[in-house]
């Protein structure tokens, strides 16, 4: 494999995901947990670019780093005091995690390794092409509709049932 | 770039959250972890998709787009059910919450 600058980008993309991935769950402050989420959130924003899901990349950016990383900041100050910013981590349960965590790697790496499907498969070298009109036929007039109903009346349900359970309760 | 190089990273991704769900005592960085596994299950999806499929086939992606939908609703119900704990226990930590423990 000939060292491009594409190579070099999408290895910069690749480390900053997981190094960053690798401080969300070491780094003790809760707060910084939260913003080393978001340099992750975009690394995989990054790689979606290079998988040639253009859409889906800015879908990424826009629902998890403006969405879903306010909603963790905002629980975090709505329940975290200051004593509490910092995560609570017991040893035992470290070393066990750790140890589950690192079996689980492995094995996965040795499956990704050993299926004879997966080795090899290239990049074939097309081009980035604009995906959002194919994904807005597809979804809007194709096999998608109803996983699509389902989808927004799921988010219907959610939407009533948040507001439903962190309400204040009324007593009578 | 090949579909191995895709798959490593969504391996470790997803072994860092199940790290972060294994050792975290806080609800929000369990919610944390949970979002990593979220995140290299569409990695993947994008992948296959991008590699296995033929170029004008992008049905992975419509299902990264669904995941990511469901991880929106799925954060939003969390953080409510973890607002709802605090108000009745004074405390995030899973272990504290302990009434329905026989």
């Amino acid at each position: 494999m000939e060292f491009t600058l594409k190579t070099l980008i999408f290895y910069g993309f690749a480390l900053l995901t997981v190094a960053s991935g690798i401080v969300v769950v070491t780094v003790r402050n809760i707060v910084h947990a939260a913003f080393s989420l978001m340099v992750t959130l975009f690394g995989v924003a990054g790689l979606y670019v290079f998988l040639q899901a253009d859409f889906l990349a800015a879908t990424q950016v826009i629902v998890y780093v403006g969405g879903i990383l306010v909603l963790i900041l905002f629980g975090v100050m709505m329940t975290s005091g200051r004593l509490e910013m910092r995560i609570h981590i017991e040893r035992g349960q470290l070393l066990l995690g750790a140890v589950v965590a690192i079996a689980l790697l492995m094995l996965l790496l040795a499956v990704i390794a050993n299926t004879p499907q997966w080795k090899n498969v290239a990049d074939d070298g097309t081009q980035l092409q604009p995906t959002t009109e194919s994904i807005g036929t597809l979804i809007l007039n194709g096999q998608f509709l109803l996983p699509f109903e389902v989808v927004s009346v799921l988010l219907l349900v959610a939407l009533i049932g948040a507001a439903l359970i962190s309400r204040k309760e009324v007593r009578e | 770039m090949s579909l191995q190089h895709y798959l490593v990273i969504s391996a470790m991704l997803f072994t860092l959250g199940i790290f972060a769900v294994l050792t975290r005592r806080n609800a929000i960085s369990i919610l944390m972890g949970i979002e990593l596994i979220l995140n290299s299950c569409n990695l993947n999806f994008a992948a296959f998709s991008r590699f296995v499929t033929p170029p004008e086939n992008i049905d992975g992606q419509i299902i990264a787009i669904f995941g990511i939908v469901l991880a929106a609703a799925e954060a939003a119900v969390f953080l409510a059910i973890i607002l709802a704990i605090y108000r009745e226990f004074g405390s995030i930590r899973p272990n504290e919450v302990d009434t329905l423990k026989g």
